[in-house]
């Protein structure tokens, strides 16, 4: 029972990082039709910028700050102005192409220039074990959730509260009305790119702690962000919080009581019952296909 | 009169060159070409299935290693090659037709993820089922195969064996778009309502064009394995299929020699950057990208653009001439 709590805790929170990329997934997938296969490879880049600074002498706030501000620079901006401006036009699949040529590139240019090997990667949030009712509760697991989970919230009620996040979400269910109402929709499509790399950065920098940044390590996140967003829903952002958490949580289950070999099969066999049996996700809502 | 020859030409010109060529390339040269022609073969199902059909597969990959392992499987039971060819593609078409059902459900990038969640899964399958596959360890010890008292032992042997098969497979794919299959595959692709209401069975051609796609991919491994004489899970992660699919698109997606084109790229491009060490995959990875924001519909696409831009220029410089002429008179 105990393992139980322990695992449900660190699945809990490798399901809230897993949510902060989906929820970028989906954002970038409702303002501009980007399906971003190098997603993974954009919760891996961060950690890198952080570790680059701290090389150069940064305390690690400064350091993170930079991650952060270089992260929104490349993974944010120029990414939407050099390679999904260009290639938008062209169709979805063109351009999901190009991000699977972008995500080779970065990992590679990253195992070129830093290095192959796995880094150890400074936390900012506490470490240490909970001693509760005899159960040993690692405090970094409740620490990330916490963060992650308040770094949603916050998210959810810019989206809903301000004026901007509501012109955000008005280009991403119809720019043309949207724009005929006087939204500026390049901008705030710029606005969600943004909001994507500041996520894939905040995700690195809680993930990179507990598995050790690495160029490979986009891989398996970037996998378990599309399944968190396509099982949650893909129109959604709670659908890709639900997604996200479910994912953890029956990852780590799977790990400890079905097939340590097979823990990677679970979260696929979801995936795909899901898209048979419930393609809008299981918190969204069925998208009329056009003709 | 010209271009039709010239083109002709041009295709001689390669064909001997794909013959005599490998005569002068060293061992390691022989197998890039080899393998060359393997991957085009495995593009080709994908360019049918995507490319011709559209429908969207990122499981080619799994399929190559499905053939791969059928075959390495068998000979080391002593199967000889043949039978364990045939069996790698009725397999793998058995598993594409399968794998089309979901084709029928959903559509894009939904039907992306299916493919790719499905290639994943067929790789957990070569790691972990040891008794059949011998995990990471890996088949090995069985020989190429001979055929009519010929053996294909040698590299260059077994070159012209993969390129003869790799010739087998475009005449079937030539003779394939050309026939009403082919004809139904694109308007499946074009508009899959009108092609319904115009009486076009979508349901079996979608599931025909992932079982074709897929047996090809099959063939392909079925011939890789002799290839490399080595099969472990290692080479059909999920990054061959999204290989695989970069090579079709930049090669040019729905036109005929757009794989052939494409397995170039992907496959010798990366060879000939092997002077920039570590940093070759960067280039590559580089050049796909400036390709597509150049041209989304691939080389082939550029060349097409580029001969109807030819046509229209010489057609509006009759029709002034033309209209000239009529001013005169």
């Amino acid at each position: 029972m105990m393992n139980f709590i322990n695992l449900l805790m660190a699945g809990l929170a490798t399901g809230a990082i897993y949510a902060l990329v989906a929820i970028g997934f989906t954002l970038l997938w409702q303002t501009s039709q980007t399906i971003n296969f190098a997603q993974g490879e954009f919760v891996m880049v961060p950690a890198f910028f952080v570790l680059a600074a701290l090389n150069v002498g940064m305390p690690l706030p400064l350091a993170l700050l930079v991650g952060l501000a270089l992260s929104m620079l490349v993974l944010g901006v120029l990414f939407k102005r050099l390679l999904v401006d260009p290639m938008l036009r062209h169709g979805v699949l063109p351009l999901a192409i190009c991000t699977m040529a972008l995500s080779i590139f970065l990992k590679e240019t990253v195992k070129e220039v830093y290095s192959a090997e796995a880094s150890p990667f400074p936390s900012f949030l506490p470490g240490g074990n909970l001693n509760l009712l005899g159960a040993t509760i690692s405090i970094q697991s409740i620490s990330i959730f916490v963060f992650a989970i308040c770094a949603v919230v916050a998210l959810q009620t810019f989206l809903t509260k301000t004026s901007t996040g509501r012109q955000m979400q008005a280009t991403a269910q119809n720019p043309y009305v949207a724009k005929l109402l006087g939204v500026p929709v390049e901008r705030m499509i710029m606005y969600t790119f943004l909001i994507n790399a500041a996520l894939v950065a905040l995700a690195s920098f809680l993930i990179s702690p507990v598995y050790l940044a690495k160029f490979s390590a986009g891989e398996t996140l970037g996998l378990a962000a599309f399944i968190a967003a396509i099982v949650g829903g893909f129109n959604q952002i709670r659908g890709a919080i639900v997604g996200g958490l479910l994912l953890g949580v029956i990852d780590n289950l799977a790990a400890a009581y079905i097939s340590t070999q097979y823990r990677g099969a679970v979260p696929l066999f979801l995936l795909i019952a899901v898209i048979l049996f419930r393609p809008q996700g299981l918190m969204g809502r069925a998208e009329e296909r056009t003709v | 009169m010209s271009r039709s020859l010239l083109l002709k030409a041009l295709g001689l010109v390669v064909i001997a060159a794909l013959i005599f060529v490998p005569l002068t390339l060293n061992r390691y040269g022989i197998y890039i070409m080899s393998l060359w022609a393997i991957m085009t073969i495995a593009a080709m199902g994908l360019n049918l299935t995507l490319g011709y059909a559209g429908q969207v597969s990122l499981a080619q990959g799994a399929f190559v290693g499905l053939g791969a392992y059928t075959v390495a499987i068998m000979m080391t039971a002593g199967f000889g090659f043949w039978l364990p060819l045939v069996l790698a593609i009725i397999i793998t078409f058995a598993v594409g037709w399968l794998l089309g059902y979901p084709a029928l459900r959903v559509q894009h990038h939904y039907l992306a993820f299916v493919t790719l969640a499905f290639s994943t899964l067929v790789f957990l399958v070569f790691r972990n089922e040891e008794w059949l596959t011998k995990g990471i360890y890996g088949i090995m010890g069985f020989k190429r195969p001979s055929a009519f008292g010929v053996s294909f032992q040698k590299p260059i042997e077994f070159y012209y064996f993969t390129l003869g098969a790799l010739a087998l497979a475009s005449a079937f794919m030539a003779w394939l778009v050309r026939s009403p299959w082919g004809r139904a595959f694109v308007a499946l692709r074009e508009n899959p309502i009108r092609a319904l209401s115009l009486g076009v069975d979508t349901r079996r051609y979608t599931l025909m064009a992932f079982a074709i796609g897929s047996a090809m991919g099959g063939f392909a491994g079925a011939l890789y394995a002799p290839l490399v004489e080595f099969i472990d899970p290692t080479p059909f992660t999920l990054a061959l299929s999204l290989n695989l699919l970069m090579m079709v698109i930049v090669g040019g997606s729905g036109f005929f020699f757009g794989p052939f084109l494409g397995a170039a790229i992907g496959v010798l491009l990366p060879e000939w950057l092997r002077f920039a060490h570590g940093w070759y995959l960067i280039i590559y990875a580089l050049f796909v990208m400036l390709l597509l924001i150049k041209t989304p519909t691939g080389i082939l696409g550029i060349v097409e653009n580029m001969i109807a831009a030819r046509k229209t220029r010489a057609a509006s410089a009759a029709r002034a001439a033309a209209s000239a002429g009529l001013d005169k008179a």
